[in-house]
C-alpha cells in the first residue's frame, strides 16, 4: 500500500513506533533532548492498546522486583511525574495504599512485604494494626486484620497524562502519524526506511514501543524477537460515583506469585473501581468482558467494603497487559541496526513511562548524538477532567453540558475534535473528555454526540437516515 | 429572562421538566404559589416523551391522542400559561439541606435556595455495563432511549439490523422506532415464557415480521469495532444471531444519582429516594414525583403523580399539611417482591396522601400477598403476579396509629 509515497520529506532522528503511554513519554523525552521525532500509531487514536485501560495508579515501586530495571524506571518515572504534573495541569491524588491482610496467613506475609518496601527505597511504608486501619478506612469490612500503609501510592489520570506527554512533544516540533501501521522496513546506510500503511518514513533510529505487538514488530523488522507476548487480560467494574466516599486509600491485597491481585481503588474522576483480574490469552485485541468474572469482582469488592452492595455499577471494562515469559521489562538494543526495543511493559507502564523514556534516551545517547536540548520548551495544559480541579462546566461560556453524568461540556468536546491529536473515534473522545463514561453510558447524550461529532470520526457514530 | 437569583424568593424548585415535574409545577401555580421554577438540564423541557415519536400520549391529561413530542409541547405550554418559570440548559449538580441546589448553567455555577424542592428526574433504561453483558465493546450497543433520540431528534440511525433484547412495552416502542427509521430488527428475545408486555405473542411474528424468541437470554455480544453477532441461549441451546447492533430495552432504573450522592436516603428496591405517602423524602423539604419514585409507569400516571405532589406541596407551604410525628416503616424480605413504594407512612394520617402501596415483582407467580402489621396478619389477597405489572395494596385500614412496621410477604 502506498509504497512509493513518502509520509514526510525529512529524515527523522528517531521514529517511535506505538502511541501507548510508553511511546508518548518517549516522544516527549527525545523531543525535549533535541531530537527530531516522528511517532507512528496504527490505531485511529493514540492510547488504543494496553494503555487504554488500567488501574491508573502511580506506583512507588514498593513491591517491584528488587534491583530491577523496572524498579528504577518506576521510581524515576514517579519522581519526574511529581516534577512536571503541576505545570502541565495533570492531577495527582496522593491517597496512599494499604496492603490489607484478610487471613492469618496473609498477615504473616506482611513483615516480608514491609522489608521489601524498605529495601526498594520506600522508607515511609509502615505496618498498621486493624484499629488504625479501621480508623482510616471505616467502611472496610471488619475482617481486615492488619495492613502495610504505603503513603506514596497515588492516583493519576491514565489518559490525560500520556496525552499531555505527546502534546508536549508535538508543541516542540515532533510529528505524529495516526492510522499508520508499520508493516516493514529496511536498514541501510545508517538509517531505516520504514514501510507504513500511509507511506514510507525515513529515520536514523527506531524505538519499538509497540506494546502488545512489540515481539511481532521485532520479528518482522529485525527477523527475531527475544521475547513472546502473551496478553494478560484484566477486567474491572466501576461503581456509581456515590461509592467513592467508601474508600480513601487504594486497597491492595497481599500479592500472589502471579499478580498484584484484586484492588479497590478510587479514580481521579470520582469513582470507585474493583479489579483487575489476570487472565492469560492468545488474542492481542480481545478485551471483552464476561458476566461471571465481573460478578466475582463485585462480590470481592462487597466482601471488602460491604456498603458496595447498595451501589449500582456504572461501567465495566478490560485491559490487556503486554506480559511475556519473563517477569521483567524487555528493553534491549540492536546497536548495529540503530534499534531499541522497549517491550513487555507489563503492569507498571503508566507509572514508569517517564522513567523508561529517560533510561532509553540514555541508551540511545550513550555515545553522544550531538542533540541540543530545547531551551524553555513550551508546556501544554492538559484538559481538566479530574474531580478535584475546577471543571469546564463550572466556568462560564462552555456552551452547554452535553454529557450530564460526567458533566462534559460542548466546549470540551469541540476542543477534543481539533488539532493533531483530534479524537477520531468515540473511544478516543471518551479518553479525552469522559463523555458517555458515566452512569447512563450514553442513554441521554448519544444522539447529541452523534450530531456534534459528525464528520470528525473515521466511522460515523450514527449516520443520518439515507446516508448510511 | 431575569437572573434566577433576582426577584422574589423561590417557593418551589422542581428538578426535571418531564411530565411529572411540569404537572407538579403547573398545579402549584394553580394553587396560588408565587414562584415556581422548573430546572431542566436539556435544551428543551418535556422529558422522555420528547423522543417517543409515537402515540398514544395525553388521553388522561388532554382527552386527546397525541404523539410524545406533541404531548411534551402541550405540557410545556400549559406550564408556561400557568406562570411556571422553566429554566432549560440548567442542570442540578448537587443537592443539600436547606434546600439548597447547585446549578450548572451555560453562564457557570451557582447555588439557589427554595422553600421546597420537587425531585422529578424520571427513569432511564439499564445500560449494557450495569447489566454485566459479556462480550466486546462495540458501537451499536444501546438503549431504546438513545435510539429514539437518534431517530426522532437527530434523524440518524446507529444500525440497520439489530437484535432487540427485552419484551417490555418499551421494546415494542423500539420496534416502532426502528420501522420509522427503516431499521429492520433481526429478532426480539426475552427471558420469560411470555412477553413482559401484554402482547399476543402468537400474533407477534405475523404483525411485525420480526421473529420472537422466548425463554432466550443474551449470552454474549461478538464482533470488534462493530457488532457482528449476538450469542443467545434458548430452549434449544446456544446459537449466534448475526446482527449489526444490540438494542437493550427496558430494565428501567430511576435517574437518581443526585439523591445518592446527596443527603437523601435511597431505597434499594426502587432505586429512587425513600418517600412517605406524600412523596416526602427523608429530608421533608424535598418531595419526589413521577417515575423517579419507582420503575416504571406511563407518562399519564407520572403526570397524575406530579399533579398530586404539586397539591401536597402547596398544602405544605400554606401549613395545612401536618409534619410527620412518627413513621410506619414498610418493609419486605421476600425476594419475589422487587419493590414497594412508599416505604414510609407518616402519622398522623391526613388526607391527600397516596392511597395505596405500589408493589412490583421479580418473576411471575401465583399465591397470596400478605401484609403483617407488627407481626400480625392484617391483609391478604390471592394474586397472579407478573413482573413489570403494578400491584396496589390499599392503605385504608392498614395504618393503625400504633403500628410500627408493615411487612409484605408472599406465600404460594
Ligand atoms: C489491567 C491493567 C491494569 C494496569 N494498572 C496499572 C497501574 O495501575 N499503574 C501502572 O503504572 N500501570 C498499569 N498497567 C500497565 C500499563 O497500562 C501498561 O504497562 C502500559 O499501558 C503499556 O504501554 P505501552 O505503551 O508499552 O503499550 P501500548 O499501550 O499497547 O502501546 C503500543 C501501541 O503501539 C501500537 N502499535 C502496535 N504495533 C504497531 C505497528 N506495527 N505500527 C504502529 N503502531 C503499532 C498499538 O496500536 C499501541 O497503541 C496496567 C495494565 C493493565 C492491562
Ligand atoms: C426509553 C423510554 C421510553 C418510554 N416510552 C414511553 C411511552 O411510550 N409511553 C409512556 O407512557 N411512557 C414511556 N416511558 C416512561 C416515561 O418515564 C414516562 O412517560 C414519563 O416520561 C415519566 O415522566 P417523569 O417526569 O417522571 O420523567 P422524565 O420524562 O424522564 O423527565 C425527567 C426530566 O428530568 C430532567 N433531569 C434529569 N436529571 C436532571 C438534573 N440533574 N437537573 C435538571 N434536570 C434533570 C431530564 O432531562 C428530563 O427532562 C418511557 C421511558 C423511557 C426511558
Amino acid at each position: 500500500m502506498n509504497m512509493d509515497r513518502r509520509l514526510a520529506e525529512e529524515t527523522f532522528d528517531v521514529a517511535i513506533i506505538g502511541g501507548g503511554v510508553v511511546g508518548c513519554a518517549m516522544a516527549r523525552r527525545f523531543t525535549l533532548e533535541g531530537a527530531r521525532v516522528a511517532l507512528l500509531e496504527k490505531a485511529t487514536d493514540i492510547l488504543d492498546g494496553a494503555s487504554k485501560a488500567n488501574s491508573a495508579i502511580l506506583h512507588t515501586g514498593f513491591d517491584a522486583p528488587p534491583d530491577s530495571l523496572e524498579l528504577a524506571c518506576i521510581q524515576a518515572g514517579y519522581r519526574e511525574y511529581l516534577e512536571v504534573h503541576e505545570a502541565m495541569g495533570l492531577p495527582l491524588e496522593r491517597t496512599g495504599a494499604y496492603v490489607v491482610a484478610w487471613t492469618a496467613e496473609q498477615e504473616a506475609a506482611l513483615p516480608e512485604i514491609l522489608r521489601k518496601a524498605h529495601d526498594n527505597g520506600v522508607p515511609d511504608a509502615v505496618l498498621v494494626d486493624a484499629a488504625s486501619l479501621r480508623a482510616a478506612e471505616p467502611h472496610l469490612s471488619t475482617q481486615a486484620r492488619a495492613a502495610i500503609h504505603i503513603p506514596g501510592e497515588s492516583l493519576i489520570d491514565p489518559w490525560s497524562a500520556p496525552h499531555a506527554y505527546l502534546q508536549q512533544a508535538l508543541d516542540n516540533g515532533a510529528r505524529v502519524f495516526v492510522d499508520c501501521e508499520v508493516t516493514g522496513g529496511a536498514f541501510a546506510d545508517g538509517g531505516w526506511s520504514l514501510e507504513t500503511s500511509r507511506g514510507r518514513l525515513e529515520a536514523r533510529h527506531v524505538i519499538n514501543c509497540a506494546g502488545l505487538y512489540g515481539d511481532l514488530l521485532d520479528r518482522n523488522l529485525l527477523g527475531e524477537s527475544r521475547f513472546t507476548i502473551t496478553p494478560r487480560k484484566g477486567q474491572f467494574v466501576v461503581f456509581d460515583k456515590a461509592a467513592s466516599t467508601l474508600a480513601t486509600a487504594i486497597i491492595l491485597p497481599v500479592p500472589t506469585a502471579r499478580t498484584k491481585g484484586i484492588v479497590l481503588f478510587r479514580t481521579v474522576f470520582g469513582n470507585l473501581a474493583v479489579g483487575p483480574t489476570a487472565e492469560d490469552q492468545q488474542s492481542r485485541t480481545d478485551a471483552s468482558t464476561d458476566r461471571e468474572t465481573l460478578q466475582s469482582l463485585i462480590d470481592a469488592g462487597v466482601g471488602k467494603i460491604p456498603a458496595l452492595a447498595d451501589m449500582p455499577v456504572t461501567a465495566i471494562y478490560a485491559g490487556l497487559r503486554p506480559a511475556c515469559e519473563f517477569k521483567e521489562y524487555r528493553i534491549s538494543e540492536t546497536p548495529d541496526r540503530n534499534w531499541i526495543t522497549v517491550g513487555a511493559i507489563r503492569s507498571t507502564g503508566l507509572s514508569a513511562a517517564l522513567g523508561i523514556a529517560q533510561h532509553v534516551f540514555g541508551l540511545y545517547n550513550r555515545d553522544g548524538k550531538g542533540h541540543r536540548p530545547i531551551e524553555s520548551p513550551s508546556v501544554p495544559q492538559a484538559a481538566r477532567l479530574a474531580e478535584r480541579f475546577p471543571r469546564d462546566w463550572q466556568e462560564p461560556d462552555h456552551g452547554e453540558i452535553i454529557c450530564h453524568c460526567e458533566m462534559v461540556t460542548r466546549r470540551e468536546i469541540e476542543a477534543a475534535l481539533q488539532g493533531p491529536l483530534a479524537a477520531r473515534s468515540l473511544a478516543g473522545l471518551k479518553r479525552r473528555t469522559r463523555a458517555t463514561m458515566g452512569r447512563c453510558q450514553g442513554f441521554y447524550c448519544s444522539a447529541r454526540l452523534a450530531g456534534i461529532t459528525d464528520g470528525h470520526f473515521k466511522i460515523t457514530l450514527a449516520p443520518e437516515v439515507g446516508d448510511d | 429572562m431575569t437572573d434566577l437569583g433576582e426577584g422574589p424568593d423561590i417557593d418551589v424548585a422542581v428538578i426535571g421538566g418531564g411530565p411529572s415535574g411540569l404537572a407538579a409545577a403547573t398545579e402549584l401555580k394553580r394553587r396560588g404559589i408565587a414562584r415556581v421554577v422548573v430546572l431542566e438540564r436539556e435544551p428543551v423541557a418535556g422529558g422522555i416523551p420528547r423522543h417517543c415519536g409515537h402515540p398514544p400520549f395525553g388521553w388522561r391529561e388532554f382527552r386527546r391522542i397525541l404523539t410524545g413530542p406533541q404531548y411534551a409541547r402541550k405540557l410545556v405550554s400549559a406550564a408556561l400559561k400557568a406562570g411556571v418559570e422553566i429554566r432549560t440548559d440548567t442542570s442540578v449538580a448537587g443537592i443539600k439541606p436547606g434546600p439548597c441546589l447547585t446549578l450548572a448553567t451555560p453562564e457557570g455555577v451557582r447555588d439557589i435556595t427554595a422553600s421546597r424542592v420537587i425531585y422529578a428526574t424520571g427513569v432511564r433504561e439499564t445500560p449494557r455495563a450495569a447489566r454485566l453483558v459479556s462480550g466486546v465493546r462495540a458501537r451499536g450497543i444501546l438503549n431504546t432511549g438513545a435510539l429514539q433520540s437518534l431517530v426522532y431528534l437527530e434523524g440518524r440511525r446507529p444500525f440497520l439490523r439489530p437484535l432487540i433484547v427485552g419484551t417490555e412495552l418499551v421494546s415494542f416502542s423500539a420496534i416502532q422506532t426502528c420501522r420509522h427509521a427503516g431499521i429492520r430488527p433481526v429478532a426480539m428475545i426475552g427471558e420469560g415464557a411470555t412477553t413482559v408486555a401484554r402482547w399476543p405473542a402468537g400474533l407477534f411474528p405475523k404483525l411485525t415480521g420480526i421473529p420472537l424468541h422466548l425463554q432466550t437470554r443474551l449470552v454474549r455480544i461478538n464482533g470488534g469495532e462493530t457488532v457482528t453477532s449476538a450469542t443467545v441461549e434458548g430452549p434449544d441451546g446456544q446459537r449466534d444471531i448475526p446482527c449489526d447492533g444490540v438494542l437493550l430495552t427496558g430494565a428501567f432504573t430511576p435517574e437518581s444519582g443526585l439523591g445518592r450522592s446527596g443527603h437523601l436516603q435511597m431505597d434499594r428496591g426502587t432505586g429512587g429516594p425513600v418517600v412517605d405517602q406524600f412523596g416526602r423524602c427523608s429530608d421533608p423539604r424535598y418531595y419526589a414525583a413521577g417515575n423517579l419514585l419507582r420503575p416504571v409507569e406511563t407518562a399519564g400516571w407520572s403526570w397524575q403523580e406530579g399533579r398530586e405532589t404539586g397539591l401536597r406541596v402547596a398544602r405544605d407551604l400554606v401549613g395545612t399539611q401536618p409534619p410527620a410525628q412518627r413513621q410506619i416503616h414498610v418493609v419486605t424480605q421476600e425476594p419475589l417482591i422487587r419493590l414497594v413504594m412508599p416505604q414510609r407512612i407518616s402519622l398522623p394520617l391526613s388526607p391527600r396522601g397516596m392511597e395505596a402501596l405500589q408493589v412490583r415483582f421479580t418473576a411471575p407467580a401465583r399465591g397470596f400477598i400478605e401484609v403483617y402489621a407488627d407481626g400480625a396478619l392484617a391483609w391478604s389477597k390471592p394474586v397472579d403476579v407478573r413482573p413489570e405489572r403494578r400491584f396496589l395494596i390499599p392503605l385504608a385500614g392498614l395504618t393503625e396509629s400504633h403500628t410500627n412496621v408493615l411487612e409484605l410477604r408472599f406465600t404460594k
